[in-house]
């Protein structure tokens, strides 16, 4: 049995919103079963009490002043998306 | 034969006058445009660019305002931010992007007055070990054209090994700058995590992450890392700790440094006849007064799982910003805002991204996220204090880079396990945040052969300084791919 469903597959790639058409679900459904499979040697190991580590550095988050460092770069970022208007992101409409 | 100097080299040469900085960049220039359609590393080559640069270092130099680095080409890695010069990530997502600022390291290479030749083909998202996953198609590996550079700085690792550049930046989230350094014969250095600022490196997975160089030389990476090493007050995991000037420890002895040898990087999975350079190169380091030492890191074989289950999920997480919205592709036609979305990320991601967000999400959803996430995290707890441990016995520990030399193109292409399995000896280190310096070792059957030594935490000193040491008793590192072994005399 594999270690993943079509159907769960199905359900991650909405979740991560990447389309996947039907004969393209075997194919992931195979190779991530074969992913699963070898990250479930990770199970045998016995992490009772263990602390998850999260980051390598055992450091506090550093904070800094609440000012502005920087200029306005709207105009500069705007111009990098695909489609624009009077400095807005388009998009297909949401709301009839 | 300006491709056969070290950047060493050609900081001498360029200070004694013997050629200027403008000759330098266009005799990379020149080669770039004669090797990179075999090699296909460059994705960007900024020739202008580059020109101007040098010609703003011989400047300085006129006016005595020159570093020992000024001057000198460097060729960056397709993930670090360029202004107004394309960041494509080796994907179609990003083909199109221009980023608005430059990454630290491409900004601390501008301070210091070095010369960026281009952007360097990659893995898609820093995602491989063969750089057959880019959207620009696979990188050759000069000594071999029938095999893989490595990846995922394979770009990277095929321009300085074939000469078309002198040095290289690359990023390493679980061994991509020194399995490539390996595959091609050339050192490549692996900081520890927080040592050089991530701003404006396009994110793979955070906790991971890290820029460095691909040199030629232990000397030239310690020249490189002086430059690009420190903190960053746009990077908060950037740490502040001071920075070495590496160059002046490379020639201390190396007498009783003791060395670490983990049994668990010797077995069956270990190509023998590359187990074999690497015995000759721990008797070199032994000749040079260091005390050898078998230890055990008991967890290494667990590295691998935790691995693919924490770098997709940091991945699954940060490459959500493309959306097709606010940069990079966009579908055409989208029906409604979930089209765009779907529609966009099946396009414009490649096969391995999406098999890997795939897996983040799925060991991020509902449900899994204590079997998957949290245990991976528990493991990775066991796999850095193994390490923890070894380091109150030993200074650095020693071990081969790769299991084998470089394989052929499409090998492994159909088996994405059999290629997570090729990192097997680097994953760990970088679960540990440790620094890591991949050394050119031997040959076997023609192709190069690295071994790595791993070091403490900001102990890049060290690691260099062995090199350095190590390279002085050994040429592997001058050993230059027959075909790429010309030039003119400039």
């Amino acid at each position: 049995m594999s270690a993943i469903t079509p159907d769960e597959v199905a359900k991650v790639a909405h979740l991560a919103r990447i389309a996947m058409s039907d004969d393209k679900l075997s194919e992931y459904t195979q190779s991530l079963s074969s992913t699963l499979e070898l990250v479930q040697q990770m199970q045998q190991v016995d992490t009772k009490g263990v602390t998850p580590m999260a980051h390598p550095l055992d450091t506090i988050q550093p904070q800094r002043s609440d000012h502005v460092t920087e200029g306005d770069f709207s105009k500069a970022i705007n111009q990098m998306a695909p489609k624009i208007e009077a400095n807005l992101f388009l998009v297909p409409q949401v709301i009839e | 034969m300006i491709h056969k100097y070290t950047i060493a080299e050609l900081s001498q040469g360029l200070s004694n006058g013997d050629f200027s900085s403008v000759e330098v960049t266009q005799y990379y220039l020149d080669r770039m445009q004669q090797f990179n359609p075999q090699l296909n590393c460059y994705i960007t080559q900024c020739n202008e660019h580059a020109l101007a640069q040098a010609k703003a270092a011989d400047d300085l130099r006129a006016k005595g305002q020159a570093q020992g680095i000024t001057g000198i080409p460097i060729a960056q890695k397709d993930l670090f931010c360029t202004k107004d010069i394309k960041t494509s990530c080796g994907s179609k997502m990003l083909d199109n992007f221009i980023s608005p600022y430059n990454a630290t390291v491409v900004e601390r290479c501008n301070d210091a007055g070095m010369v960026m030749l281009g952007k360097l083909n990659m893995d898609e998202f820093a995602m491989g070990s063969s750089n057959e996953n880019s959207h620009y198609g696979p990188v050759k590996n000069p000594w071999d054209m029938t095999r893989v550079p490595g990846g995922s700085s394979g770009g990277s690792a095929a321009a300085v090994a074939a000469r078309l550049a002198p040095c290289a930046t690359g990023t390493d989230t679980g061994g991509s700058i020194r399995q490539p350094a390996a595959l091609t014969g050339l050192t490549g250095l692996k900081p520890t995590y927080g040592r050089v600022s991530r701003f404006g490196m396009v994110a793979f997975a955070s906790s991971l992450d890290q820029g460095g160089p691909l040199t030629q030389t232990a000397e030239d990476a310690a020249l490189v890392l002086t430059i690009i090493a420190g903190h960053d007050p746009k990077d908060s995991t950037s740490m502040k700790q001071e920075v070495p000037d590496y160059s002046t420890t490379l020639n201390d002895s190396i007498h009783g440094k003791t060395i670490g040898i983990p049994k668990e990087y010797f077995t069956n999975a270990l190509d023998p006849e590359v187990g074999d350079t690497i015995h000759t190169a721990i008797k070199a380091f032994e000749k040079l007064g260091a005390n050898i030492k078998s230890i055990s890191l008991p967890n290494t074989h667990l590295a691998v799982p935790v691995y693919y289950v924490i770098a997709p999920a940091e991945a699954s997480s940060n490459l959500s910003r493309f959306d097709g919205v606010r940069y990079g592709y966009r579908c055409e036609n989208p029906k409604d805002l979930l089209d765009l979305y779907k529609r966009t990320r099946a396009e414009g991601f490649g096969e391995e991204v999406k098999r890997r967000i795939l897996i983040g999400t799925y060991a991020l959803s509902a449900g899994y996220y204590d079997a998957y996430y949290l245990k991976a995290q528990q493991v990775r707890h066991l796999i850095r204090d193994d390490f923890i441990k070894a380091f109150n016995e030993v200074d650095v520990i020693l071990g081969p880079t790769a299991p084998t030399t470089a394989f052929k193109l499409g090998e492994k292409m159909n088996d994405p396990v059999s290629m997570y399995l090729s990192d097997l000896y680097t994953i760990n280190v970088n679960l540990a945040g440790l620094p890591s310096l991949a050394l050119p070792s031997g040959f076997v059957n023609d192709l190069p052969v690295g071994l790595q030594l791993i070091g403490k935490d900001f102990d890049e000193a060290t690691l260099l300084n062995l090199g350095h040491q190590y390279q002085q008793v050994t040429d592997w590192h001058r050993q230059i791919p027959t075909a790429f072994d010309k030039g003119e005399a400039a």
